[in-house]
């Protein structure tokens, strides 16, 4: 046989076609202005928050309870009973989410118990678990991870199961090892959905976690509870905009390692 | 082989699917490298080797290998698919209908491609395709499946065009048997007239192209002859009559050129 050239065909080099390539080098920017929006306006919230305690005529216990040094403690318990929370979520749901993959049977029960953690009052599962254990740090943190665990748990199976058979397919015949498919493909995959879960998570951490008060969690849901117990409007205002902006710029920080954790390929 | 347990003798066949099936979170060099790193060689030897398959598939390495996947057309990425699969030069290749999923301009040049790479590689191939004409044009031997798996016929291109073995292989097979046949023959010296005098507007087509390529040429241009030419140069001429006077002997004298070439056992289904 001699060289197989086939007349309608062009030399190799050239050769190209179908689909088209995404542009260029295809790398985005990796911040761009829409990544300042968020700061900015907790920063102007927070700003004339502050503003207003430091101007406006307080009442005296108010304003001894609205001291610099009692809001940024609450605020740094706050957000490690929210980092507590999600780190124990991260760790309860994704193995369970990889298990419920490999072993469809286990998909009902997993998602009843997740559902169930969520349909419950959260502040009845902080009561229950406080009923059982005791109170403080520990038993927030886990009724709001019981609470919270569905969001991770729901993306962690969708962000499996999501991944196109057909690279799991060329994974397994190239030879990689069921392990090897999971760790080198399967989970670096699935980052995205699994860490917007994360987020949710951390989230509802954040905004529930006051409710955890009743049983002495400590965070800014002190200030929160007692601003409306006692008809503080002043204090009770302040501590609901600073757990609100808390969220939003732990869910801004989230959507960054979020990013960053996604393979460049993906992104 | 059969004492290596499944892992390990998937390591050692290249595995091409139609879905192409890239990893898209990983670059074209990691992609390619997959298999080598699982067999645990240094990176060097396999930085090297993944320049050498770029290379080897008609891509520019220095280009190509901090790519993503996304990065390149439909056609680019089988052949990445291609490149990925020879990695650890394994002695035999899968390919489950590998063109499948491209367009038909894009599958007729990887063919072509495949078919010109597999001059270089010389391993044995099994290659899955539901497309007869792919078949016949892929194939050094077709094994022709019927429902259940079952071999009906296991022959090379020739003998099945000529001789089907019964109507279900004749089915596949098609119309135009005949036609097809032509596909097989591919033109070398002892097949040419002498040159013609160039005129303006004569087909060319290439020596080693196939005798359906020169009477393509010829019903496209209106011509009776076509001029074939070695490296750009005339050679020869095919007249229409020769072909005609051949006729069916054609399909016979392709058979016993190809008969020498069968270094590839090619299944098909």
């Amino acid at each position: 046989m001699s060289t197989m050239v086939d007349p309608s065909v062009s030399p190799p080099t050239q050769i190209d076609g179908g689909r088209r390539p995404t542009t260029g080098s295809g790398r985005r920017h990796f911040f761009t202005w829409r990544d300042l929006v968020i700061p900015l306006v907790v920063a102007i919230a927070v700003g004339a928050e502050v503003y207003y305690l430091n101007t406006a005529k307080l009442s005296q216990i108010v304003e001894s309870q609205m001291t610099f040094d009692r809001i940024s403690d609450s605020t740094i318990e706050h957000v490690k009973l929210a980092f507590a929370v999600t780190a124990l979520v991260l760790v309860a749901s994704i193995p369970v989410g990889i298990a419920v993959t490999r072993v469809r049977l286990l998909e009902p029960f997993a998602l009843l118990i997740a559902n169930a953690g969520q349909a419950v009052p959260s502040i009845g599962l902080v009561a229950i678990v406080a009923l059982v254990w005791e109170i403080g740090f520990w038993p927030v943190v886990i009724s709001l991870t019981l609470f919270a665990v569905l969001p991770v748990l729901r993306n962690t199976i969708v962000g499996l199961d999501q991944i196109d058979p057909d690279i799991k397919d060329a994974a397994r015949g190239m030879g990689m090892s069921p392990a090897g498919v999971l760790f080198r493909v399967e989970l670096p995959l699935a980052v995205p959905v699994i860490a917007a879960g994360a987020r949710t998570a951390l989230v509802l951490a954040v905004a529930t976690i006051p409710i955890g008060y009743f049983i002495g969690a400590g965070g800014l849901g002190d200030q929160l509870m007692q601003g409306i117990k006692l008809s503080r409007n002043q204090q009770m205002f302040a501590a609901a905009l600073f757990v609100a902006c808390l969220a939003l710029i732990l869910d801004w920080l989230g959507g960054i390692v979020e990013r960053v954790l996604t393979p460049a390929g993906i992104r | 082989m059969l004492g290596l347990n499944e892992v390990e003798l998937r390591r050692r066949i290249g595995y091409v699917i139609q879905q192409i099936g890239l990893f898209p979170h990983l670059t074209i060099a990691a992609n390619i490298a997959m298999v080598p790193r699982l067999l645990k060689w240094d990176r060097k030897r396999i930085s090297e080797r993944v320049d050498e398959l770029l290379a080897l598939v008609g891509l520019e390495p220095a280009d190509f290998r901090g790519r993503y996947p996304r990065q390149l057309s439909g056609g680019q990425q089988q052949r990445i698919g291609v490149a990925r699969a020879l990695a650890a030069d394994p002695p035999l290749m899968l390919m489950d209908e590998p063109f499948g999923a491209v367009d038909p301009i894009t599958r007729e040049r990887l063919q072509s491609e495949f078919l010109g790479l597999q001059e270089q590689l010389k391993k044995t191939i099994v290659f899955v395709t539901h497309d007869f004409d792919e078949a016949i044009r892929m194939g050094d031997r077709i094994a022709v499946l019927r429902v259940g798996s079952h071999i009906a016929q296991f022959a090379t291109p020739e003998e099945i065009l000529q001789s089907p073995a019964d109507d279900f292989v004749a089915g596949f097979v098609g119309e135009a048997a005949t036609l097809k046949s032509l596909a097989l023959h591919r033109l070398t010296m002892n097949d040419l007239a002498p040159p013609v005098d160039a005129r303006a507007g004569l087909p060319e087509v290439p020596l080693g192209a196939s005798l359906r390529d020169a009477v393509d040429a010829m019903l496209e241009t209106g011509h009776d002859v076509v001029v074939v030419t070695d490296d750009g140069r005339s050679c020869g001429s095919v007249r229409m009559s020769d072909v005609l006077a051949k006729g069916g002997k054609a399909a016979a004298n392709g058979a016993a050129a190809r008969a020498g070439s069968g270094e590839a056992g090619e299944l098909s289904s």
